[in-house]
């Protein structure tokens, strides 16, 4: 399979002089269509910074970053360029899902779409079959403070999916959720980046989960510890 | 998919109880827009009633509303006589605290009091003062000659009657009350067409006669007090002002300096009154009154700007979200700046209904026109959109990292 996340000698530092931390240091990694990679470590490990990395919001100190084929950070990339990417080709789950309160479970779904110039009825109509893919249709038009934990996430990854992206970063998608839930969202998760070849990179503190991962990488101090 | 009507629909409640409190700030701004325009056109109203092309006044004064001004009422001849003058009045004012003496008293048709009625009649008054206080600016005039009332509502308006009064319809006296004014009463034949002073009194009318009566005639221990001290009692046929309508094509400047090269005597224009009134007489109330609108307006711009920066503070997450997922600055830049405009938009709509409603209610004249309001409407959309800048700025700086993590 070809990966589709590369990270190649990837470092990444803050602050100056004595002040400066060194959160990432010599990553590399790379990550196929298709797989599942979870990324764990104690707290100030570095994985939240690779996140933000791989979804392009930081750019490394040293290293190349190439993202399903593309080489990015190479001095081309404006700030418009790098949220375009985001928006075509990056989904994106959060811990507490990120939903907009103001809209219901259908347009959270749809609005990415129409963010990619998909025509809001045709954007809601692939949003619905999305919802009742991962099924969750029945709560199409309930707002999200309507929503339980799980069918939030449920949700949440369908707006992930919206524009059939490459890879899916997800950030401790299942901490909010029980044991029960969280191997849902786990098997989704896989079912999508198989189905859809995506590349998919989960940060996780849940020991839970770990089983359901494809490779389970470990940071400590900002290197990678085991792969 | 419009994302700030959606926002402001999720928070409906909150969003019009903000209009709400922001539409009464705009409204009291407004209502100083109002009362601004209505202390100029009160100011003037007075002057623009009489119609008076020119104001005939004592030398080195600058007519009856700046400066005290008293001229023979003769004078009136002699102006009426210069080339290019149509007609001419004699005109006295003054501010009198009337008491309104209630019901009808006789019949509006009936003939005019002789000099002994008018006597008994300040006999009756002055042993007993009725009534509530009201305050007048009583012009005494010549009826048949300039200076009347600019247009009569009910009733007629003087004949050559005594102790009658035609009073302005803000005065609130209905037809054929009794007005008392220095132990005289008068009868309401007439309520004018909307005349106030410059200070905002309703205007009242009575003849010459009657108001040199009112105005220059002593009480009777006053008037034996003169005499026992071999002063003689003051000219009665004094009066404040002349007035002259000129004929079409006469030049007012060119009879106004003919009147000037005369001794005592000083001439206005139509226009240098007007000028005299709204750069002397109210001048201040003026510059006060503006002050307090652009201090208002500045007070509402800051509100605003409070206003829509908590709104996106609170909208932090969310916008952090739409650019992690790809929403150019322009859908984030819209989502601020559209809820601010409508902020505006329903504040200013609910303020000006409101005091529209109200503004008849005020005690002072509310003079808002097409003009003053959409002038205002667009200072508000101006307000609304500068105080916005403020909330994109924000809106902008936020990093899509803060979508992540807990």
């Amino acid at each position: 399979m070809s990966a589709l996340v590369e990270l190649c000698g990837i470092a990444k530092g803050f602050g100056s002089g004595e002040a400066r931390v060194q959160a990432l240091s010599d990553i590399t990694l790379s990550v196929d269509a298709g797989e599942v990679v979870g990324l764990r470590g104690p707290s100030g490990s570095g994985k939240s910074t690779l996140l933000n990395l791989v979804a392009c919001i930081l750019e490394p100190d040293a290293g190349t970053l190439r993202l399903a084929g593309e080489t990015v950070w190479d001095g081309r990339w404006s700030r418009a360029d790098l949220r375009a990417l985001r928006r075509e080709k990056i989904g994106f789950i959060f811990q507490f899902h990120n939903l907009l309160p103001f809209l219901d479970a259908t347009d959270n779904v749809a609005l990415a779409m129409t963010l990619n110039r998909v025509p809001l009825a045709e954007a809601r109509r692939r949003a619905r079959a999305l919802l009742d893919h991962l099924q969750v249709g029945k709560r199409a038009t309930a707002m999200p403070a309507k929503l339980s934990g799980g069918e939030a996430q449920r949700v949440a990854i369908a707006r992930a999916l919206a524009n059939n992206p490459r890879i899916i970063l997800a950030d401790e998608p299942t901490a909010a959720l029980d044991s029960e839930r969280a191997q849902v969202v786990m098997d989704l998760l896989r079912q999508v980046a198989r189905e859809q070849a995506a590349a998919v990179i989960v940060v996780t503190h849940d020991d839970k989960i770990f089983s359901r991962f494809d490779r389970l990488v470990g940071l400590r101090d900002g290197r990678v510890e085991t792969v | 998919m419009n994302l700030a009507l959606r926002d402001i629909r999720h928070n409906l409640g909150r969003f019009l109880l903000t209009c709400v409190g922001l539409g009464l700030l705009l409204g009291v701004a407004l209502a100083m827009v109002g009362i601004y325009g209505g202390v100029v056109e009160e100011a003037l109203s007075l002057a623009r009633n009489m119609r008076a092309d020119l104001w005939v006044v004592e030398g080195g004064s600058r007519g009856p509303f700046a400066e005290a001004s008293r001229i023979p009422g003769d004078v009136r001849e002699a102006v009426a006589r210069l080339p290019g003058v149509r007609e001419a009045g004699s005109l006295t004012f003054q501010t009198v605290e009337a008491r309104h003496a209630g019901g009808p008293m006789g019949v509006l048709g009936g003939a005019a009091p002789n000099e002994e009625q008018v006597r008994e009649r300040a006999g009756e008054a002055g042993r007993q003062r009725i009534g509530a206080v009201l305050r007048l600016q009583v012009v005494g005039y010549e009826p048949d000659r300039p200076g009347g009332p600019p247009g009569i509502l009910e009733g007629r308006g003087i004949t050559r009657g005594r102790l009658e009064l035609v009073a302005d319809r803000s005065a609130g006296l209905p037809l054929g009350a009794v007005v008392e004014m220095a132990n005289l009463r008068y009868r309401v034949v007439g309520i004018s067409t909307r005349a106030v002073s410059t200070g905002g009194d309703p205007l009242a009318w009575i003849t010459l006669r009657d108001s040199q009566d009112l105005q220059f005639r002593l009480t009777p221990p006053a008037a034996r007090r003169a005499q026992q001290g071999g002063g003689g009692a003051l000219p009665q046929d004094t009066v404040n002002a002349v007035i002259a309508r000129l004929s079409p094509h006469a030049d007012a400047g060119a009879v106004a300096a003919e009147i000037r090269r005369w001794k005592h005597f000083s001439a206005l224009t139509g226009a240098e009154q007007e000028n005299v009134l709204t750069r002397s007489v109210v001048d201040k109330a003026r510059k006060q009154i503006g002050l307090f609108t652009t201090v208002l307006l500045l007070v509402s711009a800051v509100i605003v700007a409070l206003i829509i920066y908590t709104l996106t503070m609170d909208k932090m997450r969310e916008i952090a979200t739409l650019k992690l997922i790809g929403a150019p600055d322009r859908s984030i830049v819209a989502l601020v700046m559209q809820q601010a405009l409508l902020l505006g938009a329903v504040s200013f709509t609910s303020g000006t209904a409101l005091l529209l409603a109200a503004k008849d209610h005020f005690p002072r004249r509310v003079v808002l026109g097409l003009a003053e309001v959409s002038g205002f409407g667009v200072l508000v959309f101006v307000i609304c959109l500068l105080a916005s800048l403020l909330g994109v700025r924000y809106a902008l700086r936020i990093e899509p990292a803060q979508a992540l993590g807990g």
